[in-house]
């Protein structure tokens, strides 16, 4: 008999916490409440539970040394911290480059940089969601303060060649930054083989709790911290370390260490199972982004003629949680910038839904979501004024040219 | 997750009147570019009456578009085509017990389809006039667009105004900092007296120049003052020179250049040029300062 269990392909916007990371954490909003900084026994464990964790984020990321581990509150405040830090320490370059397809904790920001006087160059992608290292080389100059770019890319999980970037911006000598939220956990990174200044990683996308981050810095890079203030983080960002969450973030970096293969193996594979299922049984579908360059639990798939936040709605009755780059869904009236960068069309745009799965998820719910999703594309194209009685109208843009306000 | 009325999921997981219409004799296609949702809808009109028998829709868009576009069937089924031009995009949010701010523009879609329909049955063309901004209050729903044809409309300044006449920033006060930035905006288009470069750095050292005599300085501060008069003036503002003390040169500001957000940048802008006319530096400061500054 099938379950109808809820089932959870929406990863790559939060995850749950781990078992084994809550139970981590639940001494220390009890009896291991010191302060780390204090001078008696209650602070002193505590502060041994930090080094520990700090240890093992060092271990995933790759780092030289622990001391290039900052823990902050979440990814946006890394994100802020690494580009304000590059503008402050080196106010004779006043460029920051980008790609478009970044995170808005990074673009929200750029944009108010620019208001301020900054120049800000943003990298354009191509259909598959891929940069032009051309296109890069040219912007770089002796003005780059900062080139930030995101390792892997929260829509289409398509990977960007942020080693090769790093080595180039030194060339250029500016710093680079890269937003790993969604990278760390799910590929390998070896951060100590690279030339990356600064990355950004987030707690909560890799079984970790929400409010918890990390800014990788490389030992040597020029910085200077946003909050200043106690001598927590080595001065680098003061405030009293969230540290239930830090010792949670530890074990989550462990965990994620040993279901390194798994993920790229077994997940891929379910990932991929998923994705075949639904372009098989879904007429005018096709995924977006970099399908040979991507995350392996990431699926983003468009769905031409209809919107992405009804197709959640019907999920959701369904007991299917996933996510939508439609408008409609963010309140922003836009569809994702991620989408629109590709070039994606408006009609497809706002259908593209993605699926993003993690460890805990199975076989069986994968196929019940094959199951569930032809029928919900099905009733929404009948609602379509693009769709035909037996499939889409012959030219679907033609026939139906609505007088746009 | 939105939070939709039970009325709204109900017409979205059941819309009425979806689909095709046989013998349909008025059709209204219609869009809305910036949310890429679209709406055709379909009436079947009485010639003799004009009363509309059936009207069906399509509709590609989010939950809240395809449930108005179900209320919006409902509402005029059985209405004559004046009656139901009657029907406000408020109506069909109201039959829907209200939605999401951000949704507003989902049910102005209904009635833009609507009039579009009408206006097909009757052969006439009908012109959509109606602009759509990016959402700046979510608490009154009311986007950049409408706010900033209301401050150029009646010469707004203040972020209080822009809410007595748009309501717009006069709920949770978060969208403060969007107001501020539309009224900076049309300000300075307006605005035609000099403003100085985003960071005015008087020179330091002043280029050489004869020097003048008391007579002869307090002159020039005259002239180049003078010159800059008019403009304010076509602002419906004003400055006169209260006193000159060495480099400290008070004025006033009068009519619309009081309490104007550009003052600052004004001041600045009249400082430069005062700078460029006399080859010293000078300091160009309220007459309320007087006194006050070394």
């Amino acid at each position: 008999m099938m379950s109808d269990a809820p089932i959870y392909l929406d990863n790559n916007a939060t995850t749950a916490c781990d078992p084994a990371v809550v139970s981590a954490m639940l001494p220390f909003f009890t009896e291991q409440f010191g302060n780390p900084s204090s001078m008696h026994s209650f602070g002193n464990k505590v502060g041994f539970a930090l080094k520990e964790a700090r240890a093992k984020v060092q271990a995933l990321l790759g780092a030289e040394h622990d001391s290039e581990i900052v823990f902050t509150s979440c990814g946006t405040e890394s994100d802020s911290t690494a580009i304000l830090s590059a503008l402050k320490a080196q106010p004779e370059r006043n460029q920051i480059i980008t790609t478009a397809v970044e995170h808005p904790a990074i673009l929200t920001l750029c944009e108010y940089l620019e208001k301020e006087g900054y120049a800000i160059t943003r990298l354009g992608v191509d259909k598959r969601g891929r940069l032009d290292m051309d296109e890069y080389r040219a912007a770089l100059g002796p003005r780059t303060a900062i080139v930030s770019a995101m390792w892997a890319n929260n829509e289409s999980g398509t990977i960007f060649p942020v080693e090769q970037m790093a080595e180039l911006a030194h060339a250029a000598g500016a710093q680079f930054h890269t937003d790993a939220v969604q990278a760390v956990g799910k590929i390998a990174i070896d951060l100590k083989k690279t030339k990356i200044d600064m990355l950004s990683l987030s707690g909560h996308k890799l079984h970790a709790p929400k409010g918890v981050g990390v800014l990788y810095l490389r030992r040597g890079t020029r910085y200077r911290p946003l909050l200043r203030g106690g001598h927590q983080e080595r001065g680098r960002r003061a405030g009293t370390e969230n540290a239930a969450s830090i010792v949670g973030l530890g074990v989550a970096c462990e965990q994620a260490m040993q279901h390194m293969a798994y993920e790229n193996t077994e997940v891929k594979r379910l990932r991929d199972r998923l994705e075949a299922g639904i372009l098989a049984a879904v007429p005018r579908c096709f995924p977006t982004g970099d399908v040979t360059n991507r995350l392996p639990n990431t699926s983003n798939i468009a769905f031409e003629f209809i919107e992405g936040e009804a197709i959640l709605l019907l999920l959701n009755k369904a007991g299917i949680a996933a996510s939508s780059g439609s408008a409609c869904t963010s309140g922003s009236l836009e569809p994702s910038h991620v989408m629109r960068a590709m070039g994606i069309p408006y009609t497809a745009a706002h259908g593209t839904t993605r699926f993003s799965l993690s460890r805990y998820n199975t076989e069986a719910e994968i196929d019940r979501v094959i199951a569930a999703v032809p029928p919900i594309i099905a009733q929404l194209r009948k609602l379509s004024p693009y769709w035909g009685e037996k499939g889409p109208a012959e030219n679907p843009e033609a026939d139906f040219a609505p007088a746009y306000a | 997750m939105w939070d939709y009325s039970e009325k709204v999921r109900e017409h979205f997981f059941n819309p009425r009147n979806a689909g095709l219409l046989d013998g349909a004799n008025g059709i209204g296609d219609v869009g809305s570019i910036k949310c890429g949702d679209a709406l055709r809808l379909m009436l079947k009109v009485d010639p003799d009456s004009e009363k509309i028998v059936d009207a069906s829709f399509q509709t590609f868009g989010c939950g809240s578009a395809i449930a108005s576009s179900s209320a919006l069937t409902e509402i005029i089924k059985g209405m004559t085509l004046d009656e139901a031009l009657k029907v406000s995009n408020q109506d069909i949010a109201d039959y829907l017990d209200g939605l999401p701010p951000e949704k507003m523009h989902c049910s102005v879609m209904g009635r833009e389809a609507l009039q579009a329909a009408v206006a097909n049955y009757r052969g006439e063309v009908w012109k959509d006039d109606h602009e759509e901004g990016a959402l700046i209050c979510k608490c009154f729903a009311i986007d950049a667009v409408l706010i900033e044809e209301v401050v150029r409309a009646n010469s707004l300044t203040t972020v209080e105004q822009v809410a007595h006449f748009t309501k717009a920033g006069g709920g949770c006060a978060s969208c403060h900092e969007g107001i501020e930035e539309i009224l900076a905006k049309v300000s300075k288009e307006a605005c035609t007296a000099p403003t100085a470069a985003t960071k005015p750095l008087p020179p330091a050292t002043p280029a050489a120049a004869p020097k003048l005599t008391n007579f002869q300085r307090i002159r020039k501060i005259e002239e180049t003052v003078e010159a800059i008069r008019p403009m304010l003036q076509r602002d419906h503002g004003d400055i006169e020179i209260v006193e000159i003390d060495g480099k400290n040169i008070y004025v006033n500001l009068k009519g619309a250049c009081v309490g104007c957000m550009m003052e600052a940048a004004t001041l600045n802008g009249i400082q430069t040029k005062l700078v460029e006319a006399l080859g010293e530096f000078v300091r160009l400061l309220p007459a309320a300062m007087l006194g006050k500054a070394a």
